[in-house]
């Protein structure tokens, strides 16, 4: 609702967009609760949305002395164009996106403006997906605030240079986003939906318009696709993680999978194989038919991710996929030299690892991992698996 | 350390050979896959993207009346492809792989054994430059 806003009454009042969407969203919950939810949702939180803006604007002019007539010509053409199918609400928040990724900033906080503003992100998500501190985030936000507004600049069409030269900061932002809504650390519910579809709901908006229909793209879509296929399996009803092999295959969203498939293939040029492309694949494969060789192919995968993508997460995860092909014992000696004693994944990697060959070194790192992790799902999950690590281990001694 | 296993595959990766694949069908009227069928077909080109063996995604190449002829010596022209035989080629997609016969492998879990019969050519590709 933020984008649409600036998008008709400029990108200068931002904060002015941001507050009169909350205060519309309160109104909202409070009318709806008494009088019921209207027949058009949309178009009655844009009518009141639209209201306060154009109140806002007349106390504004007034209070400067400006003459009233000329505001209010001003938003009578406005309204005849006020539009609110779907294709303009994603079109306004791509073009925002396209806006807020220009390169008077540095990419970090390019990304970092775009999920505030856009996604609704707070402070705190941002410095997660980030892995940095929240008042570096804070002072990063603010800054890019200021050189974007001392730009002066409007949603206005960007050129085919400019939206291509952005395209790849924007494709991360997007992959960030669905990252936050599948993997959700801050959040108490681990899984965020509605983050997810919008990720993907503007990344096939990028794929549909032939200027940012590149192979990247595509990739990033199929990527989308295969994760959000296995959402609903993911958490049972009381909203517990369950892990991959307990979840019910028939759960998984089979247009989803044939979706990402279809984009996969889409993506392949034979020259270019970006990050995207690699994690796609990974991702095929956890949603394809059961394979023999399935591990050792996302291994292989893994083994290029590191060379192009380093992270101490794809590290860990690498290391998951060469224990199920080399076995766990090796797989510790491969763990074991990270030394990341600080990441609640680290430990909880180790605990897996441990879990067969010493107990007490299992529930040890679990353990770690449950002080260390901020996700209020994966706690649960964890001592779950300590809980029964602690029974295995009693029944032993009574034996 | 743990770079070591993915400069192993880079290298391997380089070494590798390119195939052809090349689709015949029988049955002109086999020639339009059911959604389905093409669900199947896309799974298995996804398959081979994901063990990043797919060179080229390749074409379907049209055999109706108007989209295919035949040029032959002296000028000759026939409509349609190739008619000593019923099979005509339908389309192609290029893999790469360490041999010929991992390039079998790759063929024969195609799905259109089981959807409409026809064969698939494996020819190894010698590149021009």
């Amino acid at each position: 609702m933020t984008a649409v806003l600036c998008r008709h009454f400029g990108l200068k009042h931002i904060e002015i967009a941001e507050d009169i969407a909350s205060d519309t969203f309160l109104k909202a919950s409070e009318h709806w609760a008494i009088n019921g939810i209207p027949e058009n949702p949309t178009a009655w939180l844009y009518t009141v949305a639209k209201n306060k803006m154009k109140d806002y604007f007349k106390r504004i002019s007034v209070f400067e002395g400006k003459i009233t007539n000329n505001v209010k010509s001003d938003f009578s053409i406005e309204e005849n164009h006020f539009e609110f199918y779907e294709q303009i609400i994603a079109d306004s928040q791509l073009a925002m996106i396209f806006a807020v990724c220009n390169p008077i900033n540095t990419t970090e906080s390019q990304i970092a403006l775009a999920l505030q503003i856009l996604c609704g992100f707070s402070v705190e998500e941002i410095a997660n997906a980030f892995i940095s501190k929240t008042e570096t985030i804070k002072k990063r936000l603010q800054r890019a605030r200021n050189n974007l507004q001392n730009e002066n600049f409007q949603l206005k069409l960007l050129s085919q240079f400019q939206i291509q030269s952005r395209l790849d900061t924007v494709l991360r932002t997007l992959y960030l986003l669905f990252n936050e809504g599948y993997f959700s650390k801050t959040n108490n519910d681990l899984i965020r939906k509605d983050l997810c579809s919008e990720a993907t709901r503007l990344t096939l908006f990028l794929a549909e318009n032939p200027l940012t229909d590149t192979p990247q793209t595509n990739a990033l879509l199929a990527l989308m696709c295969f994760q959000s296929s296995r959402l609903e399996a993911r958490t049972d009803s009381r909203g517990e993680v369950i892990l991959f092999d307990g979840q019910d295959r028939r759960l998984w969203d089979k247009s989803l999978i044939h979706r990402g498939n279809y984009y996969l293939v889409k993506a392949t040029d034979g020259k270019e194989t970006s990050k995207y492309h690699l994690e796609a694949g990974i991702a095929y494969w956890h949603t394809a038919q059961p394979d023999n060789n399935k591990w050792q192919h996302i291994l292989e995968l893994y083994n290029q991710l590191i060379l192009v993508d380093y992270s101490p997460q794809l590290i860990l995860n690498r290391i998951f996929a060469y224990s199920k092909v080399h076995g766990q014992k090796d797989a510790l000696t491969e763990a074991k030299k990270l030394q990341l004693t600080e990441s609640n994944y680290y430990h909880g990697l180790l605990g897996y690892l441990y879990a067969d060959i010493n107990i007490d070194q299992s529930i040890y790192h679990y353990t770690k991992a449950v002080k260390l992790t901020k996700s209020k799902a994966e706690k649960l999950t964890l001592i779950k698996e300590i809980e029964r690590l602690s029974n295995e281990k009693s029944k032993e001694r009574k034996g | 350390m743990i770079f070591q296993s993915s400069i192993q595959q880079t290298i391997k990766n380089i070494k590798m050979k390119e195939f052809a694949l090349i689709f015949r069908l029988n049955d002109i009227q086999d020639f339009k896959p059911s959604p389905e069928q093409m669900q199947e077909r896309m799974a298995w080109l996804a398959s081979i993207v994901a063990q990043n063996k797919l060179v080229d995604k390749g074409n379907t190449l049209l055999p109706a009346p108007g989209s295919a002829k035949t040029v032959k010596p002296n000028n000759v022209v026939t409509d349609g492809p190739y008619t000593e035989i019923k099979e005509f080629v339908s389309g192609y997609v290029i893999v790469k792989a360490e041999n010929i016969d991992e390039a079998v492998e790759i063929a024969k879990a195609n799905p259109i054994f089981h959807q409409v019969g026809g064969n698939i050519e494996v020819r190894e590709v010698l590149k021009r430059n």
